[in-house]
């Protein structure tokens, strides 16, 4: 498999560390006892099925909602949103339509939105919005007022935002939710390259590990609040996701797609997608 | 030629000190409503803003009432007015709606209050008409420095949270992330709403400053695409529309026989009713050039049939 391949590497700065984080809202727990480390230049898919507590822990990282217990570090440092700006694509941000915004002003800001003060005209920053525009395939609606674009192309202009500023860490909450199959894979390979060629630790959270697969480093697996992380030959196992989920699940192999079922893996239950396994706990 | 010109501005015009102040105070309040008008449209929270103007209005009635200056009240108020609805949820979008309406009846409240005592003790003559609907040819020249001042304060305030603040328009979370300090800079351009919008009640009245506020920038926003476009076209949009205002006001005492001045904020007011009119029939007549959008195809199904 693709994860093999890449191990052999040089060992690469560690950029995201989370160490023991648990977090419960209101009486029930949500994450717990979460521990994985990302490295620079790594593709992570976060993978679970809906409810597991993907975009708590994505918050939790951000440093939007403080954990229970457990800690964050990003760059060796306990996180700090001003001490380490990281990119973040949230889930499904659908903008209001009636948003006076430009594609390529949002994109703009992208480089310098942080940043007090008037802005200078700067031929430099035109010139990088163009061209992470072009990266991106959203050329064509640059000039369009990103209330208007379809949810797709939304998705993409906030892709470009966040990988203008040049982080050392990306996080996207389901950005593929919104995009078709085809979309979806130009903006994972898209994601895989810049990770690689410029170093960032990307982490994008999904609820279907299988378009990933080719790109994934590493997967962090989580079901019921608890996380299983390392390549995805050695997480996405029957024994290691039986464990997580608390019972008996098969994983599958199927024509290079891999397939979480349900039970004691009885003909009748493989037809079960991944997703609908946990529900029908 | 000069027959037109005099029909234009009728005699005295230029020379009346009263039509210089109210060109000096309009100017600089259009100026600064206009750019405040612009982030308060695209930060959607125009209804906020015209709950500020009823604030304000309660200070312009208290300030009167106690022998206070105009300007003090009416920016004072809406400053705190501006504080305890940032206090009691306007950063929640759901909780923005039901602050501001709640702030909104308390302060009207406290107008009539205020205006009825005003009424009742006879200092004032007019009070009412005044603080409601503005009294840009009565404001002397003495106030100009503090509105000067206070329009400069907004505006650097605005120039100094204006990325930040788009920023956290387009997505909190995603300004927060980046280092933003979102409930500051939330709050910050809350103040500078509540000194905008208490300029624009003392010239215009604060039930009209709402007009003054949005005016310009909705039609602004409508005729270019560009921000910063907008931030300059909605300025001249806003003075030529209150200069036009203040000199149709003036002639009006010249129209028919009976020498009965209208009032000025009529004509400001509708004025920018009549560019945001036009304005909307000039896009419409553009509509249809973008793009045909890509198809949002619902990811939700396929993906799981297909693993």
């Amino acid at each position: 498999m693709t994860e093999q391949a890449r191990d052999g590497g040089m060992p690469t700065a560690e950029i995201l560390r989370v160490d023991g984080v648990s977090m419960s809202l209101s009486g029930r727990q949500i994450l717990d006892e979460v521990s994985f480390a990302i490295r620079a230049g790594e593709f992570t898919g976060l993978i679970g099925p809906n409810g597991a507590g993907k975009t708590t822990l994505l918050r939790v990282i951000l440093g939007l909602q403080r954990p229970s217990r457990g800690q964050v570090t990003v760059l060796g440092q306990p996180r700090s949103p001003r001490r380490q700006p990281v990119g973040y694509v949230p889930q499904k941000v659908l903008l209001d339509p009636d948003m006076p915004m430009r594609a390529r002003d949002l994109v703009a800001l992208g480089i310098d939105g942080s940043r007090y003060g008037l802005r200078l005209p700067s031929r430099q920053r035109d010139q990088a919005v163009r061209e992470m525009l072009h990266a991106v395939d959203a050329e064509r609606f640059a000039g369009a007022r990103v209330g208007n674009l379809s949810g797709g192309e939304q998705q993409r202009v906030l892709i470009a935002q966040a990988l203008i500023s040049r982080p050392r860490l990306l996080l996207l909450d389901e950005p593929l939710a919104n995009l078709d199959l085809r979309s979806g894979q130009e903006i994972i390979s898209l994601l895989a390259r810049i990770a690689r060629e410029q170093q960032i630790a990307v982490l994008l959270s999904a609820h279907e590990m299988n378009p990933l697969l080719p790109v994934m480093d590493r997967v962090v697996y989580l079901a019921g609040g608890r996380a299983a992380s390392g390549p995805a030959g050695e997480v996405v196992t029957t024994e290691v996701l039986s464990q997580l989920y608390g019972h008996h699940v098969e994983v599958l192999h199927v024509h290079g797609r891999v397939l979480v079922v349900a039970g004691p893996g009885g003909a009748d239950d493989t037809a079960l997608p991944a997703t609908d396994a946990l529900r029908a706990r | 030629m000069h027959q037109l010109y005099t029909a234009v501005f009728e005699p005295g015009f230029f020379g009346s000190a009263q039509v210089r102040t109210a060109a000096t105070i309009g100017g600089i309040v259009a100026i600064v409503s206009a750019i405040t008008g612009v982030f308060t449209v695209i930060r959607g929270q125009s209804f906020a803003g015209h709950a500020l103007g009823d604030v304000s209005a309660a200070g312009g009635s208290g300030a009167l009432l106690i022998g206070l200056s105009p300007v003090a009240g009416f920016v004072g108020l809406g400053i705190i007015g501006a504080g305890v609805m940032d206090l009691i949820g306007v950063r929640r979008l759901r909780g923005r709606d039901l602050a501001t309406g709640v702030v909104l009846g308390a302060a009207i409240g406290l107008s009539a209050l205020f205006l009825y005592l005003t009424s009742t003790t006879g200092a004032t003559t007019g009070a009412t008409q005044q603080v409601l609907f503005g009294s840009i040819f009565t404001t002397t020249s003495g106030t100009i420095p503090a509105v000067t001042i206070l329009g400069a304060i907004a505006l650097a305030a605005l120039a100094v949270l204006g990325r930040p603040l788009l920023l956290a328009t387009v997505n909190p979370d995603i300004a927060a992330a980046r280092g933003v300090r979102v409930r500051l800079v939330a709050a910050g351009y809350m103040v500078a709403l509540a000194v905008s919008v208490g300029l624009s009640s003392l010239a215009i009245g604060a039930i009209l400053s709402t007009a003054l506020l949005i005016g310009p920038a909705a039609t602004a926003l409508r005729l270019t695409k560009s921000v910063a476009r907008a931030l300059g076209l909605a300025c001249v949009l806003g003075v030529l529309a209150t200069w036009l205002g203040v000199l149709l006001a003036y002639d009006s005492y010249y129209w028919g026989s009976s020498h009965l001045g209208l009032p000025v904020s009529f004509f400001i007011v509708a004025v920018i009713f009549a560019a945001y009119l036009v304005s909307g029939l000039a896009v419409s007549r553009r509509a249809g050039i973008r793009a045909e959008p890509v198809p949002a195809v619902p990811a939700a199904g396929q993906d799981n049939v297909a693993a």
